[in-house]
């Protein structure tokens, strides 16, 4: 499955949920923030949202700025 | 008595806000804002690099710190929403520093596209705190449409050039019915502290401190200049002269001769 993750494209052997995802690059669900084709995600409804084909995932944090 | 700063409902103590950007590192975060008491703070979104293990900057900015989440990065109004609802999505407040700035040379806000997004923002429940360049008809405007404060560059960001587009901030602060908080060109703690003694509400200053030998030290010179000319500015006559008026008096000389 073809899908892109901050602008670069990866290959996912299935389908899994933005949750384990996360939990597959070794992050914080809460300390991201989770865009999916453009719509914001909530922590809650991370578990439940299933990767499709094609899915443009953003995974934002915060960093120093002024 | 005391002076306090009312923001967007939250009571400010600390009218030095600091940015957390260009430090050598994340404790030098942590140990700046702990030793000036810092109650505002900025910070970006960004991707997160996932090739890389660095800790969140979160976990260097004490817990009673007021998050400012910048929107740099965003080009036009709607790339600053996008990143603005990220913030909010975050649970980190919604506090918005509203950033639009399409020119990579001199960082200088597009203030057109600024004031699009502001509104929205506004409207939106957002506190929205927008970087400006100074212009009195775009300030008014934003506070018109909701903006808890307005903030103009001093000189560009990063540049430390101080605070070259003072005359239009005086202008703004006589004539916005809005805190003025100035932010950006802040390079030397006299450039802060005359920001404070003209009656701006706060200045907001990272580079200065990022950058400087020790930064801990820097912040507690921009600190008591800050606290300085907030002392100025209340008990100033703000009057001067054409010419001289003497000091001492002008009687019992000490003369050889008439």
């Amino acid at each position: 499955m073809r899908i892109k993750i901050n602008g670069k494209e990866e290959i996912l052997d299935k389908s899994i949920s933005l949750q384990q995802l996360l939990v597959k690059k070794g992050l914080d669900k809460k300390r991201v923030v989770i865009e999916l084709d453009l719509k914001i995600i909530p922590e809650q409804d991370l578990a439940n949202t299933l990767i499709q084909e094609d899915d443009s995932i953003e995974i934002i944090n915060f960093v120093g700025g002024g | 008595m005391a002076d306090y700063l009312f923001l967007a409902g939250k009571k400010i103590t600390n009218r030095l806000f600091i940015g957390t950007g260009k430090f050598p590192n994340q404790l030098m975060v942590k140990k700046v804002l702990e030793k000036s008491r810092a109650e505002v703070v900025t910070v970006a979104l960004r991707r997160v690099d996932l090739t890389s293990k660095e800790d969140n900057i979160l976990d260097y900015i004490p817990k009673d710190c007021h998050l400012m989440i910048n929107t740099s990065g965003a080009r036009d109004a709607s790339e600053a929403v996008r990143i603005a609802r990220l913030a909010k999505a975050s649970g980190c407040g919604n506090w918005i520093k509203l950033e639009v700035i399409a020119d990579n040379k001199y960082l200088l806000p597009d203030n057109l596209e600024t004031l699009k997004a502001a509104e929205k923002l506004a409207q939106e429940g957002f506190a929205v705190f927008p970087y400006i360049s100074p212009d009195l008809s775009l300030a008014k405007r934003l506070v018109k449409a909701g903006c808890a404060a307005v903030m103009p560059l001093g000189s560009s960001i990063g540049s430390k050039r101080g605070i070259k587009t003072a005359e239009l901030i005086k202008i703004m602060i006589q004539e916005v019915p809005s805190p003025i908080i100035v932010d950006a060109g802040i390079g030397w703690p006299s450039d802060a502290s005359y920001c404070m003694e003209i009656g701006c509400a706060a200045v907001l200053v990272n580079t200065a401190i990022a950058t400087a030998k020790n930064p801990i030290e820097m912040a507690k010179a921009f600190s008591l200049a800050v606290q300085a000319g907030r002392l100025a500015y209340f008990n100033s006559t703000k009057s001067s002269a054409e010419f001289a008026s003497a000091s001492s008096p002008l009687t019992g000389f000490l003369r050889t001769k008439a």
